[in-house]
């Protein structure tokens, strides 16, 4: 169940340069529940995985199968009707679901940014960039001198390769591309130990999207923090993550490497996203999925995927799958490989 | 990269944008005025009224003059209104008057002009509009960006309810209530005029103070009843706002929750809230001239009632045209003040 | 951000539960609009029994004992001029229902006429309309109305003509939010689809765009009757009103110019303004209910 404890059992097989290190970010049965007008739902269920500094992470899935709820609630911003049920997410040793309000807002940037979704949009109108900057740091360090916190803020924007001029710029006067680098500037000011990114490349062109992600690739070298990269284009995130993370339905039910993720994929789920991919030998025949996404108010009985899987058994309708950790260190939850841990 | 640099050579063009906006409010001020002249001009002259003669037929029964001199009082009194002149002369001679703040002679108050008349109790609504509009504008914005708070304590988000509550209460009314129970039964206020009676205007403290206890119910009306109206826009435009993804960044950002409230929700939510103080000042003004007048005091809003008795039509018009005058002038200030506190605005 | 997505198979396999029951379900969670219309229905009932039961005579002066305070024979007291204040508010509220009605449909439908039009066939009439309605809005109405009214032999001043001058300067509301409306319907696919399929301009504007914009145009009306109402009151208090009838600014205006409160005749004044807050109060919220249920981004408050 637990895919971080059984994860450290089989670590000598984690290529050698990760697994010298502890996990920097532990997640441990993460859930969460929605409280509608038409009942419970389970945006989050038993999430666990682990990640190291300098590892990057890519999460990807359906809209709704819970990965932007997922990067929420690890920055403790689910909002009503959505509840944090349990679970825990450590950062280094400090559990950010143990810590009081003040304590969670001080590790917010501080501890584990947040690159958001529409850059377009998250920046205020009417507040220079500097001065959003500005008030990021001062409220995590009230006593730095005002000519640090510039120089920080500075040096922030010289990393995403911005000119020090847009300092005193407004938001509406910067491009997508700019805008969303600003908010990457603004992610790593307090050198977080994890830079959650939620579709930081959704709303920009093609050419835009490489650069945002190689902007991201190389701040993350500098800091050396461990990345989540959340998103459904799974072309550019092969390019840049080093283990992909599926999810479904509110549950992670598969993570393996990159590599073997594209080879190999293990998850009847897994597959089928990646037999959709476009790719030089399918030209022409696009593959879907059949079937729709499952309503969260209605999950199917057993393992929710059971109804869109062409390999389902009788016992899938039935017993849920729990998470199985396979020979080579990847993490499936389906009942094909029961008994093959 | 794209790395960019500031434009700098901009700047000529910018300044012609902003010639050219200011012009263009200048010229819808001036079709504003100059419409609400015409219809000020044409509309008694359609009826068939006629002002002078009720006046004078008025004072020719009180007075006792003969119906023979009376026609010709009438007659020279119309000469000397220019009324025996062609139409569009009248027009013409109006508008230019108009542009002079000459609205004529008052009818009752003869040889008074109405300019004079306006000049005299011009402070005393500027001061009771002032402080309520302004009052109001404040409580009403901040109790309704409270109230659409999410993270606002529930008694704090409450306050605004009772406001709320009393958002179709025209400020007549509410003068009138509490004429009746601050005034009447309670006794803690005075029931109107600018001052006690037998109390001579001075420099002194004790005058202020009653002065000031004379303007309490007055500014109240006007209050309570308009707090609500910003309660209801500011709470809508506050709902917009919180979901917007800035708000939602900032506290990704790890910011203090008074920080965020105060850049980066209220700032943004006042935005068309100042548009909205621009549309209302009609509003406002007329119902502030109306609760003046209800209370006595020797503001604007006396004298249109006073006005309206007497049948002193040229008051009346005269009023009527200052205050519109007034109303869209304070309108353009606003409109020309509002891209100081919106960037956007500015470049565009 | 990624809130749960329904599955439109779920809310298909509930059942639909009968149109009554679906309104007053809507209504338990627009408060404001079912207490609105609540109170509206209480005025109603009132005038409509007041006017069948009491003798609307007695709302004119000089038909009763002056200036009683309310007892069981005059349960709103009498006033200065020997009118049953009662009646007076029986006669008054109907007449004040008259004038709002009228004055608000009369707006509506011209709002609703130039808005379409302007919207519609765009170009120089939309011009033309837009302009008239941005110089006239800053002009503070109800002073323009003090000019038409005081103009008027008092002798013209009825409930009619009051009716008149309210919409005489009470179009540009709806033109303008009736024209926004059209505008972003007219970008909408199937208005399209329509113009495509070789659908004139009429039949678009009554079978496409019209029913949709029925929930603002209702809206709206409640808005423009609010509005005449609320004129008319102004004008009546001012002294303006049709000095004889028993309009209820009129009331008001007579008590304050007998210093009513003053010499402590105190029902006179207050009861008509009671009678006005009910009045304003339940178009307010049924104004607020209904743009809830027109633009459902508002439908967001708790």
């Amino acid at each position: 169940m637990n895919v971080t404890l059984v994860h450290s059992a089989v670590q000598p097989h984690v290529p050698m340069s990760i697994a010298a290190a502890e996990p920097v970010l532990r997640v441990r049965n993460l859930e969460v529940t929605y409280y509608t007008d038409s009942g419970r739902a389970k945006a989050l269920d038993n999430v666990s995985f682990s990640l190291k500094a300098g590892e990057k992470l890519g999460m990807v899935g359906e809209s709704g199968s819970g990965k932007s709820t997922l990067a929420l609630a690890m920055m403790r911003m689910i909002k009503p009707p959505g509840r944090i049920e349990g679970g825990q997410v450590l950062v280094g040793d400090t559990d950010l679901m143990a810590l009081d309000q003040e304590g969670m807002r001080k590790a917010r940037l501080s501890r584990i940014a947040y690159i958001p979704q529409g850059a377009m949009n998250s920046l205020n109108p009417v507040m220079r960039i500097g001065a959003q900057m500005i008030d990021a740091v001062r409220s995590h360090l009230p006593d730095e001198p005002k000519p640090a916190v510039e120089a920080r803020c500075k040096r922030a924007l010289q990393s995403v390769d911005l000119d020090a001029g847009v300092f005193r710029m407004y938001a509406h006067e910067l491009s997508g591309g700019m805008k969303q680098r600003v908010c990457i500037a603004i992610g790593i000011l307090l050198d977080p130990d994890v830079i959650i990114a939620d579709e930081p490349t959704s709303a920009l062109d093609v050419v835009t999207q490489r650069q945002v992600m190689e902007t991201i690739d190389n701040v993350q070298k500098a800091i050396n923090a461990a990345v989540i990269l959340i998103g459904h284009d799974m072309g550019l995130m092969a390019q840049f993550v080093d283990r992909v993370a599926v999810m479904y339905a509110g549950r992670l039910v598969e993570m393996s490497s990159v590599r073997e993720m594209f080879t190999d994929p293990k998850h009847p789920y897994s597959r089928a996203l990646i037999r959709s991919l476009p790719s030089l030998d399918n030209k022409g025949v696009f593959q879907g999925i059949p079937g729709l996404a499952p309503s969260l108010l209605r999950l199917p009985t057993g393992c929710a995927f059971h109804p869109r899987c062409d390999s389902a058994m009788p016992e899938c309708s039935t017993a849920r799958p729990e998470a199985q950790i396979l020979p080579g260190g990847r993490s499936v939850t389906c009942h094909l490989f029961d008994g093959e841990a | 990269m794209q790395a960019r640099t500031i434009p700098t050579g901009k700047n000529h063009q910018e300044c012609s944008v902003t010639l050219r906006f200011i012009i263009r409010r200048l010229v819808f001020l001036v079709l504003v005025i100059w419409a609400a002249s015409t219809i000020v001009f044409f509309i008694p002259r359609l009826s068939n009224r006629n002002a002078l003669r009720e006046r004078f037929g008025e004072l020719a029964r009180t007075g006792g003059f003969s119906p023979a001199d009376l026609e010709k009082i009438i007659a020279s009194m119309q000469q000397q209104f220019g009324l025996d002149r062609p139409l569009l002369e009248q027009y013409w001679q109006y508008l230019h008057n108009v542009v002079r703040f000459d609205f004529g002679y008052s009818l009752y108050r003869y040889p008074s002009t109405v300019s004079d008349l306006i000049a005299q109790s011009l402070p005393w609504t500027i001061g009771l509009l002032l402080v309520s509009t302004i009052l109001s504008f404040i409580i009403g914005n901040l109790l309704g960006g409270i109230s659409a708070w999410p993270r606002a304590p529930r008694w704090m988000r409450s306050i605004a309810t009772p406001f709320v509550l009393l958002t179709g209460v025209p400020p007549v009314i509410m003068a009138i209530l509490l004429l009746f129970f601050i005034g009447f039964k309670l006794k803690w206020l005075p029931l109107g005029g600018a001052y006690s009676v037998g109390q001579v205007p001075n420099l002194s403290w004790g005058f202020a103070l009653d002065l000031l206890r004379h303007q309490i119910l007055p500014a109240l009306s006007l209050i309570l009843g308009s707090v609500g109206g910003w309660v209801l826009s500011m709470r809508g435009m506050g709902i917009t706002i919180q979901g917007e993804d800035y708000v939602n960044f900032a506290e990704h950002k790890g910011l203090t929750a008074g920080r965020i409230f105060r850049d980066y929700y209220m700032r943004n939510a006042l935005l068309p809230q100042v548009t909205g103080f621009a549309l209302a000042l009609g509003t406002v003004v007329t119902s502030a001239i109306i609760v003046e007048g209800l209370f006595g005091l020797p503001g604007i809003g006396t004298m249109l009632n006073l006005a309206i008795r007497a049948n002193d039509f040229p008051t009346i018009y005269g009023i009527v045209l200052f205050i519109t005058i007034a109303v869209a002038v304070l309108m353009t200030i606003v409109e020309f003040l509002y891209p100081l506190l919106d960037p956007r605005v500015r470049q565009s | 951000m990624s809130t749960i997505a329904l599955a439109p198979s779920v809310q298909a396999s509930i059942e639909r539960p009968g149109k009554l029951v679906l309104v007053l379900r809507y209504l338990r969670r627009n408060k404001g609009l079912a207490v609105g219309l609540l109170i509206l229905f209480g005025l109603v009932a009132f005038t409509v029994i007041g006017l069948l039961t009491v003798n609307t005579k007695n709302a004119y002066p000089l038909s009763v004992a002056l200036k009683k305070p309310p007892s069981w024979k005059y349960p709103f007291g009498t006033d200065f001029f020997g009118r049953d204040l009662l009646a007076a508010m029986v006669v008054g509220m109907w007449q004040t229902a008259f004038i709002g009605v009228l004055a608000g449909g009369l707006g509506t439908f011209i709002g609703v006429v130039l808005g379409f039009t302007s919207a519609y066939f765009g170009g120089w009439i939309d011009g033309t309309i837009r302009t008239v309605c941005q110089v006239l809005a800053p002009i503070p109405v109800l002073l323009i109305q003090v000019v038409i009214a005081g103009s008027l032999d008092k002798r013209d001043v009825t409930i009619v003509t009051m009716a008149l001058i309210v919409v005489l300067l009470a179009w540009m509301g709806p033109t303008l939010v009736i024209r926004a409306q059209v505008l972003t319907m007219k970008e909408r696919q199937f208005v399209a689809v329509a113009k495509l399929s070789g659908v004139g301009d009429l039949g678009i504007i009554f079978k496409e765009i019209l029913p949709c914009l029925l929930p603002f145009i209702a809206a709206a009306f409640v808005a423009q009757v609010f509005v005449a109402v609320f004129a008319a009151f102004y004008l009546a208090v001012l002294g303006l009103g049709p000095l004889r009838e028993p309009l209820l600014g009129n009331i008001i205006w007579a008590a304050q110019s007998q210093g009513a409160i003053f010499n402590g005749w105190w029902w006179w004044p207050i009861i008509p303004s009671i009678a006005m807050i009910l009045i304003l109060g339940s178009l307010a919220l049924i104004n607020m209910g209904l743009d809830e249920l027109a633009n459902p981004r508002v439908r967001r408050t708790e």
